[in-house]
């Protein structure tokens, strides 16, 4: 899932601060999932915002997804008199919306991490930087793209120390890692393979498939 | 004799290396290195070592072919990504510049600019693929090139990774990197020849120079720095005692690297000696050792 973390409060309150009335939208599938923009979380910062001022008028509400048409456009009734959204969704459910709503400032209440997993309560690890080019089938189930501090393919630098990268000691050489996985699977003949440069996307990225198209005249 | 005819001649080869300072000031540190002009086969000038913004490896590189020494140009892909990479190796060969040294680099975050944007685009494996097709007259797309390099091309391992995956790991890339052109190898810092002498065994028959890493040990302080923070280097209790009981420590230092040095003349085909700073003392090392 996509990981984000709240913004401190004195930045979404400079961001609030023109507006009397503001529409508050949390989504309902990652940002509630990773404890940062579920309708807890709507509630908690509505009452920190109201609390700082007491002339602020917020209405709540959350949507199942804020990155899906269908979701956003049941906004469209809750947004009466509001002169701005604030979202707590991801950039992405941020973007959404606010090209849903042009005349609308859309603000975002979160800044978006990664995409990754919890690991322990209170605590989050990215996983996957959607490169476009998944080699996990080579490296035991383990990203070197992600969980390598520089994303290299072609095996371990030679900075880690006890088994630690060089850039922190909390965080495990992803090299040292992806070794141990493929002994275990007596696959480490792929850590022979030729060297590879990896190809980055260009950035948008966009995806389009003809079959579903096609389909769709159809 | 230059470094890649000192390596083919088979004699046991010395280098060095210098690096750059914070800003323009060279005269200096050309003068360290004119000490040992005579008594190395080449000297290495860093690349942002331990990502710290300093001058340039090529410019210095450069400045050591005007006084006569074979500078072994290192170079990182922590900055640069292959188009500048490519660029730079055109460059460096143009003024002169006839050995490279591949790495991956360090991170930035270890140095004094840590949010600088890593690139990592090429790695110190793919980069010696690349000086191979340089060298063969092509660059990474293929095109053909007006006036192709030479480059002798190098590279590092490191024989003293901490624990058996690291090893392993270490030993799998070094493969790697000579498959891809590496013609000598200079080791991280070694101190413990017994675990030296266990590493040669484990990759002999590859077809490289290897060059033993000495690193000069200038007080106890440094030693326990180097075993806290630096990957691979270990300084042994006893060594790190040697220095603390010397009352001449410059002089203890150098029996080290002596012994070290006369160690490896069996193990390896050269030492790369890492003076940081005390290259004055780089010359009563090689005369005690008849280099």
């Amino acid at each position: 899932m996509i990981i984000a973390e709240q913004k401190p409060l004195e930045e979404i309150q400079d961001m609030v601060a023109p507006y009397q009335k503001i529409l508050l939208v949390g989504c309902g599938s990652c940002m509630t999932f990773c404890s940062a923009g579920g309708s807890e979380e709507v509630n908690k910062l509505a009452d920190a915002l109201v609390s700082e001022n007491k002339n602020m008028g917020i209405k709540k509400t959350t949507t199942p997804r804020q990155c899906a048409g269908k979701f956003i456009k049941r906004l469209e009734d809750k947004i009466g008199d509001c002169e701005a959204i604030l979202s707590m969704a991801c950039g992405n459910g941020v973007q959404a919306v606010a090209s849903r709503f042009p005349e609308k400032p859309v603000l975002p209440a979160l800044n978006t991490q990664f995409i990754g997993i919890k690991e322990e309560p209170g605590v989050w690890t990215e996983m996957c930087m959607a490169c476009g080019d998944c080699i996990l089938w080579k490296t035991g189930g383990i990203c070197p793209v992600t969980r390598c501090a520089k994303s290299l393919v072609n095996g371990a630098c030679g900075g880690a120390s006890e088994g630690k990268c060089e850039v922190s000691k909390d965080r495990p050489c992803a090299w040292q890692e992806i070794y141990h996985a493929l002994k275990r699977l007596n696959m480490l003949h792929y850590l022979k393979e030729k060297p590879q440069v990896k190809e980055w996307p260009i950035h948008p990225g966009r995806v389009v498939r003809e079959d579903l198209r096609e389909a769709e005249a159809e | 004799m230059s470094l890649r005819q000192a390596l083919e001649s088979g004699k046991f080869v010395v280098t060095a290396e210098v690096a750059p300072g914070k800003g323009t000031d060279v005269e200096h540190l050309l003068e360290e290195a004119a000490v040992i002009k005579e008594r190395v086969d080449a000297v290495n000038v860093t690349d942002l070592q331990s990502s710290v913004m300093r001058l340039g490896s090529m410019a210095f590189s450069h400045f050591l072919t005007e006084i006569g020494i074979d500078p072994v140009y290192q170079v990182t892909c922590r900055d640069r990504n292959c188009l500048a990479l490519q660029s730079d190796l055109l460059s460096a060969w143009a003024l002169g510049i006839k050995n490279v040294l591949a790495l991956t680099g360090d991170h930035p975050v270890l140095g004094d600019h840590p949010k600088a944007r890593p690139v990592f685009e090429l790695d110190s494996v793919s980069l010696l693929d690349v000086i191979g097709k340089l060298n063969s007259g092509v660059d990474m797309a293929g095109n053909e090139l007006k006036g192709a390099p030479d480059f002798l091309p190098g590279a590092v391992v490191n024989p003293g990774a901490d624990n058996e995956a690291a090893l392993d790991l270490q030993i799998m890339k070094l493969e790697k990197k000579v498959e891809a052109g590496a013609k000598f190898i200079q080791t991280q810092g070694v101190y413990d020849l017994d675990t030296f002498e266990k590493f040669m065994k484990r990759i002999e028959g590859l077809d490289t120079k290897v060059l033993g890493g000495i690193i000069l040990l200038k007080s106890v302080g440094m030693a326990r720095f180097m075993n806290k923070n630096v990957s691979g280097v270990f300084v042994p209790e006893p060594l790190i005692q040697e220095i603390k009981a010397a009352e001449d420590k410059a002089q203890a230092s150098k029996d080290i690297a002596v012994r070290l040095i006369k160690g490896m003349k069996d193990l390896c085909d050269g030492v790369h000696i890492m003076a940081l700073g005390w290259e004055s003392k780089i010359p009563a090392i090689l005369d005690e050792v008849g280099l």
